[in-house]
C-alpha cells in the first residue's frame, strides 16, 4: 500500500537531494571542521557553505546562525541565554498555544521566581496585540511567541509584534520552526532578536536546527566547551546534518513558489472538498492567515483516535489533537485555548502537505473522508440524539 | 502509536452489535463527549429472562469501540445475574488485552452494564449513589468507583488508577486523596511504595512560613492547574490567612461547588500548617476568565 504523508508538521521527508548532498560527510569527508589540516578544514568550509545557504533563506548574515542540535534546543537556549543575559529582570511574556518546547520552559521559570503571562488566543486562535503591550513593562526580560501554530498552521503578526516588544527595549524571540521554509522571512528588514527553526521540518534530516542571533542580541551561553558556532553553542558540529539543513534551504528558497502555489492549492482543494462532504464539519483557526500547508478540521461527535486508524487502514497519514492520541486523557491544548468546544476538539484531525504531494493523493483522500466519518458516526450515540 | 491487538482491531473494524433497540428493556449510558468517550447500551430480554439482544453506540477511541462490541458479545444469552458478573477484566481479557492508558475504556464497559441492568430493575439512573464521594472532579471519578477498580485489578498505584478510571488524569488535584484509598484498600501493601511524609515543621518562622507556601504553590498546586491551563499566583500571607489570585482558564469542572480554592487550601494545610485558609483576591481577577460550565 502506498503511503499518503499528510503529517508534514510532525517531520517531513529527506529531500533526495539533501540526502546526496550529506552522504560524503558520514564515512568519506569525515574530518573534524575545527581542524588545522587540509582534510579538515574542506569540512569547515562546507560548513560554511551551509551557513550561507540558511542566511540567504532568512535574509540575514551568515554569522548570525547558530546551528543546534533541534528546535527545541534552539528555543531552550533564546529562553535561558537571554534571562542568563539580563538577571535583574524577572517577567517572560508568551502565548497559551506555544509548543512544549516553549511552554514548559517558561512554566519551569515560575518555579524560578520568574513572573509568566500566556497571553490568550481568541476562536480563531488569534492574539490581543493590546493585551501584549498592557503586559510590555521595565521588569520584561523576554517576549517568545511563536510564528505559526504547529497545530492549526495560524500565523501570528510577528513583525508587529516584533516592533512592539522591541522599541520598549526588550528581547523577542519566535519559534518560526513551521513556516521556515513555508513563507518566505526577511529577517534583514524585522527586528526580530531571536528565531528557532528545525532541520526536520524543512525536508533536512532530524537533529539540527538553528538559532538565529541578531547582532547586537544578549545572550548567554547555553552549551559550554570549545569555541564551535562562535563559542554560542559548543561541541563538535553535526556536519552531515548541517550540510544537509544547507542544502534543504537552498532548495526551499527556490521552491517557495510552489509551496505557496501548488501546495497550497492542494491544501485549499482538500479542505473545500471535506467540508463539503462531511456534516458537521468545520475549520480550527483563523484561514485568512494561515501556513499554506495546513488544516485542522473538527468532526463533530466522533473521535480523533477512530478516525486515524481508518486513515491509517488506506494509508493516509494525519495526526489529530484528541486526547486519546496525546497520550493523556485531555485534548490539545491550543484548541482548548481557542475555546473549541469537546464535542470538536476530540474529533479534530490536522492535515499537513508538502511539496511531495499529490492531486491524486488529496482526491484519494477526499473520496475516502465521508465513508470514515460517516462509519464512526453510525457508532456514535451523540449523533442522533443531535438530530432530534 | 498504540499496539493494538488484532482482536481489538477486528471489533473495532467490524463492531458487533452496533445500534439501539426498540423497546428495550434496559438502557445504560455512561461517559460524556467532555470525557473523550461514552457508551450507550441497550439490552432486551427473552421470556427466560436471558439477555437475548444488546446493541450498543460509542463515541470513542478503537479500544472504546471494541471493548464495547465485545461487551455485548459477552452479555448475550446471559441472566442478568450472570451478566453483571463480568468485569472490565474480562473485556480486557477477551481482546487480548489493552493497552494499560486505554484499561479505562474496558471499565467504560463494565460500567455501562450495570447502568443498563439497574435501569431494568428500576433503581433511580443516577450515575453516582448519593453516599458516594466526588474524588476527581475534573472526570467526576467518586471514591467507590476508585476503589472498585482498584480491588478488582489489584492496582498499586495513582497512574494505575487513571488509566483503569481516568481519576487523577486531569488537574492532579486528586492525587494524594487516591493515594489514601490505595492504602486504604490495599493495607500494608503498599504502604511502603507511599511518599515520605511531607515536609511539615514544628515552629515555623513568619518568613519560613511564606517560603514554604511558595514552595508548596509551586510544586503541589501550580503543575495541576497548569495541565489545566490555568495559574495561581501568592499575592499576600496575613497570619494565617493566604490570599492567592487565579489566573488564565479555569478547569472545565464538573462538580460546580468545587472550587480550586478548596484544593490550595488542602495543599498548604498538609504541607504548610493545619491552621491556614484561603482567600481568593477579588481585586485582581483576570479579565479573561471566563467560567465555562
Amino acid at each position: 500500500m502506498k503511503t499518503i504523508y499528510f503529517d508534514n508538521n510532525a517531520t517531513t521527508k529527506v529531500a533526495d537531494e539533501v540526502w546526496e548532498q550529506m552522504q560524503p560527510y558520514f564515512r568519506t569527508l569525515y574530518g573534524n571542521p575545527s581542524s588545522m589540516h587540509t582534510f579538515g578544514g574542506q569540512v569547515g568550509l562546507k560548513v560554511r557553505e551551509a551557513r550561507e545557504h540558511v542566511a540567504r533563506l532568512l535574509a540575514c548574515d551568515p554569522s548570525e546562525i547558530v546551528f543546534t542540535s533541534c528546535g527545541t534546543e534552539s528555543d531552550s537556549t533564546a529562553i535561558h541565554g537571554t534571562l542568563a543575559a539580563v538577571p535583574h529582570k524577572r517577567k517572560v511574556i508568551t502565548s497559551r498555544v506555544e509548543h512544549p518546547a516553549v511552554l514548559a520552559v517558561c512554566r519551569e521559570l515560575e518555579s524560578h521566581g520568574y513572573t509568566v503571562v500566556e497571553l490568550g488566543v481568541d476562536k480563531l486562535g488569534r492574539l490581543d496585540l493590546d493585551e501584549l503591550d498592557d503586559q510590555l513593562d521595565d521588569d520584561t526580560a523576554l517576549v517568545t511567541i511563536m510564528y505559526a501554530n504547529n497545530e492549526t498552521g495560524v500565523i501570528f503578526p510577528i513583525e508587529r509584534i516584533a516592533e512592539m516588544v522591541t522599541s520598549r527595549g526588550i528581547t523577542f524571540h519566535t519559534d518560526a520552526v513551521q513556516i521556515v521554509g513555508k513563507m518566505p522571512l526577511n529577517l534583514a528588514k524585522s527586528r526580530i532578536n531571536l528565531l528557532s527553526l528545525s532541520g526536520h521540518k524543512l525536508h533536512a534530516p532530524k537533529g539540527v536546527g538553528v538559532l538565529y542571533v541578531r547582532k547586537g542580541t544578549r545572550i548567554a551561553p547555553f552549551m559550554l566547551g570549545g569555541h564551535q558556532e562562535g563559542g554560542r553553542r559548543a561541541g563538535t558540529e553535526n556536519v552531515p546534518g548541517i550540510v544537509g539543513l544547507g542544502k534543504a534551504c537552498e532548495l526551499a528558497l527556490a521552491q517557495m513558489d510552489d509551496e505557496n502555489t501548488r501546495v497550497r492549492g492542494l491544501r485549499d482543494r482538500l479542505e473545500r472538498e471535506i467540508l463539503e462532504s462531511c456534516p458537521d464539519s468545520r475549520v480550527n483557526g483563523d484561514v485568512e492567515s494561515r501556513l499554506p500547508n495546513t488544516t485542522n478540521i473538527s468532526f463533530e461527535y466522533i473521535e480523533g483516535e477512530a478516525i486515524l486508524l481508518l486513515l491509517d487502514r488506506y494509508g493516509i497519514c494525519a495526526s489529530s489533537g484528541s486526547a486519546c492520541t496525546s497520550g493523556s486523557l485531555e485534548p490539545s491544548h491550543v484548541l482548548r485555548a481557542m475555546g473549541v468546544p469537546f464535542t470538536a476538539a476530540h474529533g479534530s484531525i490536522r492535515f499537513s502537505l508538502s511539496r511531495y504531494n499529490t492531486q491524486e493523493e488529496v482526491d484519494f483522500t477526499i473520496e475516502k473522508m465521508p465513508e470514515i466519518i460517516s462509519r464512526l458516526r453510525e457508532l456514535s450515540p451523540f449523533v442522533q440524539a443531535a438530530a432530534r | 502509536m498504540w499496539e493494538y491487538t488484532e482482536k481489538v482491531m477486528d471489533h473495532f473494524l467490524n463492531p458487533r452489535n452496533v445500534g439501539e433497540i426498540e423497546a428495550p428493556d434496559g438502557v445504560g449510558e455512561v461517559g460524556s463527549l467532555a470525557c473523550g468517550d461514552a457508551l450507550k447500551l441497550m439490552f432486551k430480554l427473552d421470556k427466560e429472562g436471558r439477555i437475548a439482544d444488546a446493541k450498543f453506540k460509542t463515541f470513542g477511541c478503537a479500544s472504546a469501540i471494541a471493548s464495547s462490541s465485545v461487551l455485548t458479545e459477552l452479555i448475550k444469552g446471559k441472566t442478568l445475574d450472570e451478566a453483571m458478573q463480568v468485569t472490565n477484566k474480562d473485556i480486557a481479557e477477551y481482546l487480548g488485552g489493552l493497552p494499560e492508558q486505554k484499561m479505562h475504556c474496558s471499565v467504560m464497559g463494565q460500567e455501562a452494564l450495570e447502568a443498563a441492568i439497574a435501569n431494568y430493575r428500576g433503581s433511580i439512573a443516577a450515575p453516582h449513589e448519593l453516599e458516594d464521594r466526588i474524588v476527581c472532579t475534573c472526570f467526576g471519578v467518586t471514591d467507590k468507583e476508585i476503589e472498585r477498580v482498584i480491588r478488582e485489578n489489584d492496582l498499586t498505584t495513582v497512574e494505575q488508577v487513571t488509566n483503569y478510571c481516568k481519576a487523577g488524569g486531569g488537574c492532579g488535584g486528586c492525587h494524594g486523596e487516591i493515594e489514601k484509598i490505595i492504602e486504604a484498600v490495599q493495607g500494608e501493601r503498599v504502604k511502603s511504595q507511599t511518599l515520605p511524609p511531607p515536609r511539615k515543621g514544628k515552629k515555623l518562622t513568619t518568613i519560613q512560613k511564606i517560603q514554604l507556601i511558595q514552595q508548596t504553590i509551586n510544586e503541589q498546586v501550580r503543575p495541576a492547574l497548569r495541565a489545566h491551563g490555568g495559574n495561581i499566583e501568592l499575592i499576600d500571607v496575613e497570619g494565617d490567612k493566604v490570599i492567592v489570585a487565579f489566573r488564565g482558564m479555569c478547569a472545565q469542572c464538573k462538580v460546580s461547588e468545587f472550587t480550586m480554592k478548596d484544593v490550595v487550601q488542602a495543599r498548604l494545610r498538609e504541607f504548610v500548617s493545619e491552621d491556614l485558609y484561603v482567600e481568593e483576591d477579588k481585586d485582581s481577577v483576570d479579565p479573561g476568565h471566563e467560567h465555562k460550565g
